[in-house]
């Protein structure tokens, strides 16, 4: 039992932590979003060179070898500091498709532009239907030659305006929500046969709607079975709810910071606001709203990193639940202590629960998660788990 | 980072829950999973069992009859107690006036209470609240005089939780009435059958008699009952207080409740399907499941943390604990009612007697309307946000 960092991790915390302070400023911020694109080069690369888009890959793929603790410290870090760049799309939802299911031939083909920085991903996942079930699909991949054609369309594809590369999940076989005929295809932005709307997100990323109208990929395309990529969405997509976790702990402890010390500054009546026991205890909630977020989050680290699926599944559910709540709770008040200082584009505060609102709405709300967890039955009697451990599981007690 | 339990952990998690196996009485275990009441003699049989297998004590010190175990064994030991479910040692003298007395208590009275409290040979009872001392403790009336070798106790106690079942009670009292209200303070423990003293029941909402009044007319004390120095009970009220700071959550009690509510919901019908299998029911059960294994892994933080640092001074973030741990209680005494709903109605007028054909069930509404004590009592749940508004966020 132990929720300390271990000293590598320590230092990567501090690395990333004074990275950001030097770099990622509100101010500087700002500008990043006025770049072509809506991020900062300059910044990527600086990650690139800190080893951050290496960090999840193997030492073998001229990557670092780090496990979900590692990605939970950057994502935490980068919530804090509310930073745009495509970290979640390139390095934890690229980077984790080809880390789980990809071959020899695609890891060599596209890690080095990750780790490098030279190259960044898109994930193509949403339908107008699909909403977030991921066995929803309906964008068709048909055989051709040795190869696939790719039609459909799909919707606010992260990171979809800028990509190199996306991540596109495709029908090759049955109907539109059944569990197998799922492929996930590397397509390159530039094919031919692709359209895209970018726009700008409300919390200041980019994304794109993209059509595919008879795209041609080759056979290479397809990472892990053609037929059968279910499994794989899913563990890659847990992968990015445990980040999404992390990055709004890193989220809503900043905004209560920001927000305690508004309490102490801002004056009304004669005293600072933070002397009143309304606000006081509404800021204590707050806390104590935040401290169950960092729990399930470590909890939603531990749980990606397992392979039981069943159990990983319903532990990272249980996670993003308690985040969406908290997280909603947190950004909300942290406005109302404000007050309508905290409804200015020029406040912070507004920013953490702009990010936060549409972290809500990434890979399932609340809601679904709740309802997976209710359908799932009761929780495995915990007797503990751990990332990167050899047992690799959620122990079920005998008792 | 890691939330795996050790081997030897595990090892440790079987060997107690083996222990409680052979040595609880079943008839115990019913009456706790049913919410039932367990009699004095019954939870008194039960702690001379754990005294004699050297764990009524386990946080104490070693030389007082401690386990010396890890905080993670401590956790496990409680967690086990609470899901099996059998009596936690008595809260009032293992909890409370025991730390007291081995922290701030002469040599003589360590070597007197302290066996006693183990043993269970006295049941102490708490005098804390008054009628106008409250969440506002520190505003206490009951007065102790000075006279000769005695002191004279005048003035009444309340919310005295099994003041029937206790032969013993640690009292705070006023002995200076020109210091600053903490100040004057000081900590006395004498015998409840001492003349003078007079215990009245109160019956709470559920019909049942937990808690009483406690008055004191001219109650006759020796002056060596005092524990620690005089006008410094304030300072050992706090200490106690903040002494338990894990347990309060009481996630094993919770987790056992949920269990229960589990197996009964596969039972009970409705709209023609089982409970469980009601969407709306089921989501509410996982809702407080998760906000429950969220307060666990954060309880475990704490513990795991003070493995590392050692009990320093109380730790603020158990307002937390007590919080969360309050409302997951009171979630699951509500979830069961819910789903028992018109059956809840019969009222059982004798809660002790099992055989007087009550069925079971009639305990599931005193329990519910019983459990709204648990965000009061121990620092209301508004007390507990003022101290993170103050020692944590710094308000």
């Amino acid at each position: 039992m132990d929720f300390n960092l271990s000293e590598e991790q320590r230092l990567l915390k501090e690395s990333v932590d004074g990275l950001l302070s030097d770099v990622y400023g509100f101010d500087q911020r700002k500008k990043y979003l006025k770049e072509k694109g809506g991020w900062s080069r300059v910044v990527w690369r600086r990650f690139a060179e800190q080893g951050l888009l290496g960090l999840p890959f193997a030492e073998a793929d001229s990557g670092f070898g780090g496990g979900g603790v590692e990605t939970m410290i950057v994502m935490e870090a980068f919530g804090r500091a509310l930073v745009v760049e495509p970290y979640l799309a390139t390095v934890v939802i690229g980077g984790g498709f080809l880390r789980h299911g990809g071959s020899n031939v695609q890891k060599a083909a596209h890690l080095p532009g990750i780790i490098d920085g030279s190259k960044t991903f898109g994930f193509a996942q949403l339908e107008k239907n699909s909403r977030y079930d991921l066995n929803d699909v309906t964008t068709s991949a048909k055989k051709s030659g040795d190869g696939w054609v790719i039609d459909g369309e799909k919707f606010v594809v992260l990171n979809g305006e800028n990509a190199d590369t996306l991540i596109v999940t495709v029908r090759t076989k049955g109907a539109q929500r059944d569990s197998s005929g799922i492929a996930v295809l590397l397509v390159p932005t530039d094919a031919q046969g692709i359209s895209k709307r970018s726009y700008l997100t409300q919390d200041g990323l980019h994304a794109a709607d993209v059509s595919f109208t008879s795209v041609e990929v080759g056979s290479a395309a397809a990472i892990g079975e053609a037929e059968n990529a279910l499994p794989l969405i899913e563990r890659v997509v847990d992968d990015a709810r445990a980040a999404l976790c992390a990055e709004a702990v890193g989220l809503m402890d900043e905004s209560l910071k920001v927000t305690v010390d508004y309490m102490k500054t801002r004056k009304q009546f004669g005293v600072p606001i933070g002397s009143f026991q309304s606000l006081q205890h509404r800021a204590a909630d707050m806390f104590v709203a935040l401290e169950q977020a960092r729990s399930m989050s470590m909890y939603a680290t531990m749980a990606a990193d397992i392979d039981n699926a069943a159990e990983r599944a319903k532990a990272v559910a249980a996670a993003k639940v308690q985040i969406g709540r908290s997280g909603k709770f947190i950004g909300q008040q942290s406005i109302q202590l404000h007050g309508g200082i905290g409804m200015t584009m020029a406040a912070k505060v507004g920013h953490y629960f702009k990010r936060l609102t549409m972290i809500e709405h990434t890979f399932g709300d609340a809601d679904y998660h709740l309802r997976r967890v209710s359908e799932t039955g009761v929780f495995a009697r915990f007797q503990g788990m751990s990332a990167n451990s050899t047992s690799n599981s959620i122990l079920e007690d005998e008792g | 980072m890691d939330l795996v339990f050790t081997e030897e952990e595990q090892a440790f998690r079987h060997q107690v829950r083996q222990f409680l196996r052979d040595n609880v009485s079943p008839q115990v275990q019913r009456k706790m999973i049913e919410g039932r009441h367990v009699s004095k003699e019954e939870m008194v049989t039960w702690w001379r069992i754990l005294n004699k297998k050297g764990w009524n004590v386990g946080p104490w010190p070693k030389a007082y009859g401690g386990t010396g175990w890890s905080s993670v064994q401590h956790y496990i030991f409680r967690e086990e107690l609470q899901m099996y479910p059998a009596p936690t040692p008595l809260a009032f003298g293992v909890g409370m006036v025991g730390p007291v007395i081995y922290t701030f208590g002469n040599e003589a009275q360590k070597q007197y209470y302290l066996p006693r409290i183990a043993n269970v040979d006295d049941w102490w009872c708490q005098g804390f609240s008054e009628p106008g001392a409250g969440s506002d403790l520190a505003s206490l009336t009951t007065k102790a005089e000075r006279r000769g070798d005695k002191w004279i106790i005048n003035g009444q106690k309340t919310w005295t939780t099994l003041a029937q079942h206790a032969d013993m009670i640690f009292c705070l009292c006023r002995t200076d009435s020109s210091a600053k209200k903490q100040m004057g303070i000081s900590f006395i423990v004498f015998c409840l059958d001492s003349k003078g003293v007079t215990v009245r029941p109160i019956q709470t909402i559920d019909g049942g008699h937990e808690v009483n009044e406690v008055f004191f007319d001219d109650v006759e004390v020796p002056y060596e009952n005092l524990i620690g120095e005089e006008n410094k009970g304030w300072d050992y009220a706090k200490f106690l207080l903040g002494n338990e700071r894990t347990g309060i959550a009481r996630v094993g009690v919770s987790k056992e409740r949920i269990r229960h509510i589990r197996e009964l919901a596969a039972n009970f019908e409705s709209g023609g399907r089982p409970m469980i299998d009601d969407p709306m029911f089921r989501e509410k059960l996982a809702i407080s499941e998760i906000e429950l294994k969220a307060l666990e892994l954060t309880q475990l933080r704490i513990v795991a943390d003070e493995g590392k640092h050692g009990k320093g001074k109380s730790n603020p973030a158990s307002s937390m604990l007590k919080i969360k741990g309050s409302q997951s209680q009171q979630t699951a005494t509500e979830l069961l009612m819910e789903m028992i709903g018109p059956f809840a109605a019969p009222y059982n007028e004798h809660p002790d007697s099992p055989d007087e054909g009550m069925d079971w069930t009639t305990q599931i509404a005193p329990s519910y309307f019983n459990n709204r004590k648990v965000s009061i009592y121990g620092g209301s749940d508004e007390i507990q946000r003022n101290i993170i508004a103050k020692a944590v966020l710094g308000l």
